[in-house]
């Protein structure tokens, strides 16, 4: 049997990652992918507490599903901004995205 | 070892390794391509932990649907920053401390926590989890209220999405 700490552990090394992808990458494209990761870590996470809790509690494994559905509307909404702003000005990179800052 | 540890050792050495290079390698395809690995060795944590669902929908939604739009958004941005250039910003080495700092902190967190040793029970016989899933996503009891939010969440993402990559220089829909 696995106990529940390989699974934490486990999902801290990909929330880990994710983040590093996040802070680093110049590309926007790049940042969302490490997004993604993370919100994968935190859903192993829920559904790693769904098993090793009240298995006929289902809150964990709903919460996971609507983690699944924000993230899907974050990609959407985020790829569609890095499209807008490509098509305006021509860069992907983020920290050539400073048109709020002056 | 049982099988089911050394099971889940191998694909989660395998999808953290795929994470490190979706997040470290150059070739932004390249990335999309290990996300997919990553989010198949996710599914196969699903289906350890017994949540076959989740390991259904993480290969339908993630690996179907969201990995290829970020697919289509790389080729759709590809020519800017194609493969020269840095990848990482100047200072990415303060986001590597960071990183690990985090991950310690976590795992420091956890290691004093007693609960960390505690051992799946045995799936209660007869008890089908899908089937409590449905129930308690559309029970008034339980979530039908989260579930409800969250269409409406999908459905403003879909106008927003539409509303923000639609040009109103190159297509008038209205001709």
């Amino acid at each position: 049997m696995i106990p529940l700490s390989w699974y934490l552990i486990f999902a801290a090394g990909l929330f880990s990652l994710g983040l590093f992808g996040v802070l680093a990458r110049r590309n926007a494209v790049a940042i969302l992918l490490g997004v993604e990761l993370m919100l994968n870590a935190v859903n192993i996470n829920l559904a790693a507490f769904w098993r090793y809790g009240n298995v006929a509690d289902m809150t964990g494994q709903v919460f996971a599903i609507i983690v699944f559905a924000v993230a899907a509307a974050e990609v959407a909404v985020g790829l569609a901004l890095v499209i807008s702003v490509y098509r305006s000005r021509n860069t992907v990179v983020a920290d050539e995205i400073d048109m709020l800052k002056w | 070892m049982t099988t089911a540890q050394i099971i889940f050792l191998v694909v989660a050495a395998v999808t953290l390794a795929s994470a490190f290079m979706v997040v470290t390698t150059r070739n932004l395809i390249h990335a999309a391509l290990w996300l997919v690995a990553t989010l198949f060795g996710v599914a196969v944590t699903y289906a350890l932990l017994d949540a076959g669902f989740l390991a259904v929908v993480q290969v339908v939604v993630y690996i179907g649907a969201i990995a290829i739009l970020f697919i289509f958004a790389v080729m759709l941005t590809r020519k800017e920053m194609r493969d020269q250039g840095p990848q990482l910003n100047s200072g990415w080495w303060i986001s590597a401390l960071l990183a690990v700092l985090t991950f310690g902190g976590l795992v420091g967190m956890l290691w004093g926590w007693r609960g960390m040793d505690t051992l799946a029970s045995e799936m209660p016989v007869g008890f089908d989890s899908i089937n409590a899933l449905g129930d308690a996503l559309i029970s008034p009891n339980a979530f039908v209220l989260p579930f409800e939010v969250a269409s409406v969440l999908l459905l403003a993402a879909l106008v927003g999405a539409v509303y923000v990559a639609f040009n109103p220089r190159s297509g008038d829909s209205r001709k």
